[in-house]
């Protein structure tokens, strides 16, 4: 086994930030081929894997900063001779952390992993001092937030549109039954229990993966991987400029209630802090919504390694013909991006119109 | 309650939602949807506010009327008195 350490990076770089690993747990990786991009003082620096091998273990997730010389990934490598018959199996050593009660819980709570932290009590022992470090240095000024977010919007959308293969499709949308539903159902609420449109287009969503589970899914070792839960990402625009799409957990069995409670609760957290790293990690499909901004439509770029991103635009009165007679309809333009490697735009058409056929019945959402 | 008064607790609420709004000049003619970037979120949790600190409880379908900071006052010095 060998460990895969934070590099120094020139003299003057202490730590750095994992913006994203290039390769998962079970993939190989050759000497020289990039296996992470590391956010620095420097700008992203793709990193080189020193050894060849296969990844064992990830030890850190992207957003965690990590000090140079902190392991960050086991490698399993291939010059390593295989077990003599008589031997015990090599079992991977466990990588023993030495940590005060205090320290672990504290770290827990925030989400850092333990791995990352760098101990300076007796014995490398990691005191609370060191996990408030960590915490501090998490938290950057806005500014520095706000540059090193850039580079990793620009890093996760570069791979994106490098790696893979998007088709884009589009569809109108009649929202007559669903306005006309939400108004009614608004009109007897009190105001904190309102409802917004977005959330019927969430769980429209939501549903119609169900019928069409392969694009709640990641793209992992050149295959369709479906995942069970759905995990929809919320593309969500900060406060003077940056973009985050935190995952609305279960949207699938969330009532519109329980989705809207969650929803606000997730838009605030991304706008002042305190999202989780499980949310940030785990979506399963990302939808945007630009609508509020006056746009008709948006073909957004797919979020690695997930594999379709679905987009609205704004829900706007124009003529449509129902029953042969042009009348205003609030009509909305939903669109897909999806990833031509794990889906065909057959698949994609019918995902657009289960969305369509759910929002005809809002009541049953 | 004086308009003067109104027009703090509306600062205030959209302060509230949009921190740049505490230190801007605020047009009282220009919708604050576009004047501080405010989506449908935004301005439900602003109705929110509204109705936790004067109890009035905004239709949606009163939601146009309160497009502008002078319509916002406008509208709620109304309702106040009715």
């Amino acid at each position: 086994m060998a460990e895969f350490v934070m590099p120094a990076l020139g003299a003057d770089t202490e730590a750095g930030t994992l913006v994203a690993w290039l390769r998962q747990p079970g993939e190989a990786v050759a000497r020289g081929e990039v296996i992470a991009e590391i956010d620095t003082d420097k700008g992203v620096i793709e990193v080189e894997c020193f050894t060849s091998g296969v990844v064992e273990r990830l030890l850190i997730e992207p957003g965690q900063k990590a000090p140079v010389g902190a392991v960050m990934a086991i490698i399993r490598e291939e010059s390593a001779a295989p077990p003599a018959p008589s031997a015990p199996p090599a079992q991977p050593a466990p990588v023993r952390v030495r940590i005060s009660p205090v320290a672990k819980k504290l770290a827990e709570e925030s989400g850092l992993a333990l791995d990352a932290l760098r101990g300076t009590g007796p014995g490398g022992r990691i005191t609370q001092e060191d996990v408030e470090r960590a915490l501090a240095e998490r938290a950057a000024p806005p500014t520095d937030r706000h540059a090193r977010m850039r580079q990793a919007i620009a890093a996760a959308m570069t791979r994106s549109k490098r790696e893979t293969p998007h088709y884009y499709l589009n569809a109108t949308i009649d929202m007559h039954s669903a306005t006309v539903w939400l108004a009614a159902e608004n009109a007897k609420r009190s105001v904190e229990d309102r409802l917004l449109a977005g959330v019927l287009l969430i769980k429209a969503v939501a549903q119609a993966l169900r019928e069409l589970p392969e694009f709640n899914a990641v793209w992992e070792k050149e295959q369709l991987v479906r995942r069970e839960a759905v995990h929809v990402g919320m593309a969500i625009s900060l406060r003077g400029g940056g973009l985050i799409a935190p995952a609305l957990r279960d949207a699938d069995r969330q009532s519109l209630d329980e989705l809207m409670r969650n929803f606000q609760d997730l838009v605030r957290r991304a706008r002042s802090g305190g999202l989780r790293s499980s949310e940030l990690s785990d979506a399963t499909i990302t939808i945007t919504s630009l609508g509020d901004q006056g746009v008709d439509a948006v073909f957004g770029i797919i979020h690695p390694p997930q594999t379709a991103l679905v987009g609205f635009g704004r829900i706007a009165e124009r003529p449509w013909i129902v029953d042969g007679l042009v009348v205003p309809r609030p009509l909305v333009t939903a669109s897909l991006s999806a990833d031509h490697r794990a889906t065909d735009g057959h698949q994609g058409a019918r995902f657009l119109a289960a969305i369509d056929r759910l929002l005809q019945r809002p009541e049953e959402l | 309650m004086t308009r003067e008064e109104l027009k703090l607790i509306v600062l205030d609420a959209l302060a509230g939602i949009a921190p740049e709004i505490a230190a801007a000049e605020i047009d009282p003619h220009r919708p604050l949807r576009d004047q501080f970037d405010l989506d449908s979120m935004d301005f439900l949790n602003f109705a929110i506010v509204l109705h936790k600190k004067l109890g009035v409880s905004i239709p949606e379908t009163d939601y146009a009327r309160l497009a502008t900071l002078d319509q916002c006052i406008e509208y709620l010095s109304r309702t106040e008195s009715a």
